[in-house]
């Protein structure tokens, strides 16, 4: 037998209301009941990194937590990182640098590399590389996502 | 399953303790809901312990700290004071997964998950670190090496759960140090991982040490052996060759894909002699 919970939340800035099962995740929650598809189900168990979010700004993976952890929690999903029609520098780059082929892990990669850039706006190569570790990609071998992570740090500190 | 997130330590223990079938604390939740969604177990109750005040908390006390259950290893790096006083502890904690674990990981959920491969758990055990049990009949501090009793199993009983690690008062020109074997560069479980802590007196003698062993035996083991191989001595290449040895000979490891009992063997040393160099110098040795 489940229990549903009641859950107030925040997603990208706007007040959020859901009534979830318990063991339901915040992965299935965002896709499945609020309509917000960007965060991807790639392994379920935390290793790939496809379905990377933020809670109170904290670079997380949505899989593992509950969708009931998220009361009261701020929430950030790639949805939120265009403002409106303008394309944040990050996807800019992605687009430009071809920086994705089949795209599952794209959304992932930018959430995560928009919380890296925000903790440091300069990051050599090397870190880029640690920092992104969490986001798997069968698809590019990654030298086109790192190029563009730096192509849009440098645009990014130019302001 | 039912989800609860009290907001009282007395109330948590009482789900916990007053719950048919299995219940669960959730704190981080990378390891329970990797558990969860392999259908390894099934919980009928999940406590998330997030909302009790105190538990995402880093305090100072008695001069050493107190970590609550729910602080996640990117708050353990970010604490500049923690990481001064126990670099070994932290960088432990901060070799555990991605940068997306780190943000929910913690280190009681390190300890209760009892893997014998847990990265910081050898750094816990030898800094010393107590674990403050909360159950039923009230708080008790327990060694953090009496935790584990064996893979996923725990000296815990029902209705108790880790609410805090306690890590002691530093005395001057101490240091410690967490190394691990993995065949890759990061993203890995430890193959041999080595915990070393140590204190020298003015004149550089090791006055005192504790040294443990990760991913060798059926639980992370404190080596008094090793220990003992570095008191009273400076840390010298004899003192390593005697600690290397005292280190290996400790070890009950298994065959497994990511390594051969030989070779878990013979690191075991190897990472012991490193982690002692680098828990030297942090002490201010030479």
């Amino acid at each position: 037998m489940m229990s549903q919970v009641r859950v107030s939340t925040t997603v990208n800035g706007d007040a959020v209301e859901y009534l979830c099962e318990a063991d339901e995740t915040l992965l299935d929650v965002l896709r499945d009941r609020l309509g917000l598809t960007g965060a991807k189900e790639g392994c379920g168990t935390g290793d790939c990194g496809a379905c990377s979010v933020t809670v109170d700004g904290r670079l997380v993976c949505s899989c593992l937590v509950l969708g009931a952890e998220a009361e009261g929690r701020k929430i950030g999903t790639v949805e939120g990182i265009a403002s409106g029609d303008k394309l944040h520098p990050l996807q800019k780059k992605f687009l430009e640098h071809a920086a994705l082929q089949c795209g599952i892990c794209t959304p992932g990669f930018l959430v995560a590399a928009k919380a890296l850039l925000d903790h440091n706006p300069n990051p050599t190569e090397t870190e880029i590389r640690f920092g992104l570790a969490g986001n798997l990609c069968r698809c590019t071998g990654y030298d086109k996502i790192v190029r563009a992570v730096q192509a849009a740090a440098a645009e990014m500190r130019k302001g | 399953m039912r989800y609860e997130a009290p907001t009282s330590i007395n109330a948590a223990v009482k789900l916990l303790g007053g719950s048919k079938g299995l219940a669960k604390v959730l704190g981080g939740g990378t390891d329970l809901l990797v558990q969860m969604k392999t259908d390894r177990i099934e919980p009928d109750l999940v406590v998330d312990v997030k909302r009790i005040p105190g538990m995402r908390d880093i305090a100072a006390k008695g001069g050493g700290f107190r970590i609550g259950a729910a602080v996640s290893s990117a708050e353990l790096g970010e604490h500049k004071a923690l990481k001064k006083a126990w670099p070994g502890v932290v960088e432990a904690a901060n070799l555990i997964g991605s940068h997306q674990i780190q943000g929910r990981a913690t280190i009681v959920g390190n300890l209760c998950n009892a893997s014998p491969a847990a990265d910081s758990v050898p750094a816990l055990v030898a800094a010393g670190a107590l674990a403050v049990v909360a159950g039923p009949k009230g708080k008790r501090n327990v060694p953090v090496e009496k935790i584990a009793t064996g893979p996923g199993k725990t000296s815990l009983k029902k209705g108790e759960m880790v609410e805090a690690i306690l890590l002691p008062k530093r005395p001057p020109k101490s240091g410690d140090a967490y190394l691990r074997f993995i065949p890759r560069t990061e993203m890995d479980i430890a193959v041999v991982g080595v915990g070393v802590n140590l204190t020298l007196d003015a004149k550089g003698v090791c006055t005192a040490a504790r040294v443990s062993l990760g991913a060798v035996a059926a639980q992370v083991l404190l080596v008094p052996e090793a220990a003992k191989a570095l008191i009273g001595t400076k840390v010298d290449k004899a003192a390593l060759d005697n600690l290397a040895a005292a280190c290996s000979a400790a070890c009950r490891p298994i065959d497994d894909k990511r390594g051969t009992k030989e070779f878990r063997i013979k690191v075991a040393g190897v990472l012991a002699r490193r982690a002692a160099a680098i828990a030297l110098k942090r002490a201010g040795g030479k």
